[in-house]
């Protein structure tokens, strides 16, 4: 990682979309840290699977994308969901299990959705969206409306029958479809270095004709760069990319893992790789933002949280009625 | 509760012309893709020139394009994804998936996805599609032949249709592409060329959630559905010159299910069996029976039977020993209930 950054900007972004790419990375990451304080203290009813870490990803990936396209999410939704522009006060009404939530308080972590955001959703099944986003990419095709469907999926979903039929069915039917493999190096408690039968789970486009990116997950430009050569090749009606990002994840698969499979290469990610100080390094180096700026962001940031979790506390719950709506339109 | 398929209210009341369960199920498609630009239809082999395994869409990649019906490679997980998918940016997909046993590939995208994601969205999704699938025939084995419908009534979230003639495949199938949810409907190989009536060749529909009388009696009702009912209607012309006057209450629809024709139906009668090609043990009828029991208790003249499939897969051989109830085991059924 360097300490300067190239001129011009990698992806042409200016001062603000800067901002905006720092005020994402730093809300995802002031949410999952609140969120592991939260949960520690039991006052979250459910389970959570924290994205500190692999902000740069959903991050990278989302400053291309607008209201014509969608994304399919995992159980670490989190970050998707920010990056996509769900409303974080929702969000974390919705992990408390609220009324006011994203969702009315019945999806939880692993289901917040906001379909008015082209979020279809977190999701508790892995590989359970790739075959989701075949089909919002084949509207957009369908009605040449540009947009893209991308999916984001682990590692451990990279070897899930579901994430190679929809690589095989996007590339066959030309579809604008991005498919990010968000590789943290464990699925759950197992190391992919195992499990994924190839170098890189990049190697696998190939098999399905089409291109196989690896991109440094911890470098928010790297990541830019990658995802917006792949979005505006598919926006033209070029098809599908797989992008392989790697990174680690700063907690444990879920919160209350003990990570009994790895040792502290997380201290040493967070010290020597770091998403948000190397992206504060690298702009503050150039002059186009200044740690003043920066800082007054993080302040904003905090603000946020602070309220998203006071509200969301005194948010009412659902009722019994509430839980027992939405199953069917009609019956 | 309508009392016969006929009288079912159409929307159009053109003319009809004679129709093949099968022709029957190409014009509800032909008309929903004239009808709704946002109606795609995808599937193994269903363009032409195959236009699918029991030609049911044969005609309509030629007339509306390869992109609205489209062929897709066999992968049911992707297929049925793919639908959901284009259903959540606007569409009315119809998915194809050629047997009704090879669900087991794609459950996951059924039941976790399309049926769930509108409960966990608080409402926000909204999943307008059908999958259209066909039970075989016992002669295709184990893996073509088993009809399970109670896996998808088990999961809340998906409607689940299985008619018994051709009128009824049309207006129901149109039923089910225009419904906002997830609908399973439950095509026969055995129905699909074997049944032929006059059909609406027009814009016709069936209510979703209205069983039908196929047949009215006085002495046992026979609560049926899809190709058993057929069974049912033969068994009840050879008891009624016994004097045993069976009445064949035809579901049409399992979810939503119409439990207030049941009960009317058995509540007159007394008497009930609950008859499907689906295994008996935790079958369909197992809920039929026990909603009966539950509510006609006092009324009922003698025990609610239960006749399906055995609990076994489905054998390739025939030699006589028939995987599914036949008409002689539901008159034996009857008249031992008559006994009562």
């Amino acid at each position: 990682m360097t300490d300067t950054l190239p001129t011009p900007v990698p992806g042409g972004l200016d001062a603000q979309r800067l901002r905006e790419a720092y005020r994402t990375m730093r809300t995802i990451r002031a949410f999952e840290e609140r969120l592991h304080e939260e949960f520690a203290s039991g006052d979250i009813p459910g389970f959570v699977h924290l994205y500190a870490g692999e902000e740069a990803s959903a991050t990278g990936v989302c400053m291309h994308l607008d209201d014509r396209d969608s994304i399919a999410s995992t159980h670490r939704g989190h970050g998707h969901c920010i990056a996509k522009g769900v409303d974080v006060k929702a969000m974390m009404a919705e992990i408390y299990g609220r009324r006011t939530g994203a969702c009315q308080g019945k999806g939880g972590s692993m289901h917040i959705a906001d379909l008015s955001k082209g979020m279809l959703g977190a999701n508790g099944i892995v590989g359970g969206g790739p075959p989701l986003i075949c089909g919002t990419a084949l509207a957009s095709k369908q009605q040449n409306t540009g947009g893209v469907g991308v999916a984001f999926f682990g590692d451990g979903a990279s070897n899930q029958g579901t994430t190679l039929e929809s690589l095989n069915l996007a590339s066959v039917w030309g579809l604008p479809a991005i498919f990010v493999a968000e590789n943290n190096g464990f699925a759950e408690a197992t190391a992919s270095a195992w499990s994924v039968a190839a170098d890189n789970i990049a190697d696998r486009a190939a098999g399905f004709g089409i291109p196989g990116v690896i991109v440094d997950g911890f470098d928010f430009f790297a990541v830019h760069e990658a995802a917006g050569e792949a979005i505006e090749r598919a926006r033209g009606g070029g098809g599908p990319t797989l992008i392989e990002v790697k990174f680690t994840r700063y907690y444990g698969h879920f919160e209350g893992d003990q990570q009994s499979y790895r040792l502290d290469e997380v201290k040493q990610a967070r010290e020597t790789v770091d998403c948000l100080k190397a992206f504060r390094s690298r702009v503050t180096g150039t002059g186009l933002l200044d740690e003043a700026g920066l800082e007054s962001i993080d302040g904003e940031v905090f603000a946020l949280i602070d309220a998203a979790v006071a509200e969301a506390k005194q948010a009412p719950r659902p009722t019994r009625s509430d839980l027992e709506t939405d199953v069917y339109v009609s019956y | 509760m309508t009392t016969t398929a006929e009288s079912t209210t159409t929307t159009s009341q053109d003319e009809t012309t004679r129709m093949t369960m099968a022709v029957a199920m190409n014009s509800a498609l032909d008309l929903a893709l004239d009808g709704d630009e946002k109606v795609i239809l995808l599937g193994e082999d269903i363009a032409d020139p195959a236009g699918g395994v029991l030609k049911v869409t044969r005609g309509l990649s030629s007339k509306y394009g390869t992109g609205r019906v489209r062929a897709t490679p066999i992968s049911e997980t992707a297929i049925i994804g793919t639908a959901i998918g284009a259903a959540l940016a606007g569409y009315r997909p119809v998915a194809e998936i050629m047997f009704m046993d090879f669900m087991g590939v794609c459950l996951d995208q059924i039941t976790n996805h399309a049926a769930k994601l509108r409960y966990m969205s608080g409402g926000h999704s909204t999943i307008p599609i059908t999958i259209r699938t066909t039970v075989g025939e016992q002669r295709f084995g184990a893996q073509h032949s088993q009809s399970l419908e109670a896996w998808f009534m088990h999961t809340p979230g998906i409607k689940v249709v299985m008619p018994s003639t051709a009128i009824e495949a049309k207006g129901l199938l149109a039923s089910c592409v225009a419904d906002d949810d997830p609908c399973l409907f439950i095509e026969n190989v055995r129905l699909a060329f074997s049944q032929k009536q006059e059909v609406p060749v027009g814009d016709y529909r069936i209510p979703l959630g209205e069983a039908d009388v196929k047949r009215p009696g006085a002495d046992l009702s026979v609560i049926t559905y899809g190709p058993a009912v057929h069974t049912a209607l033969a068994t009840a012309e050879t008891l009624a010159d016994e004097g045993i006057d069976l009445e064949v209450v035809d579901l049409r629809t399992l979810i939503p299910l119409d439990m207030a024709s049941v009960m009317d139906s058995v509540a007159k009668t007394r008497k009930a069996i609950v008859l499907h090609d689906a295994t008996t043990f935790c079958g369909p009828g197992a809920e039929i029976a026990a909603r009966i029991t539950e509510e006609l208790f006092g009324k009922l003249d003698a025990p609610v039977k239960r006749l399906g499939a055995g609990y076994h897969p489905a054998p390739y051989a025939p030699s006589g020993l028939s995987y599914l109830p036949t008409s002689d085991e539901l008159a034996d059924t009857a008249r031992e209930l008559l006994g009562y």
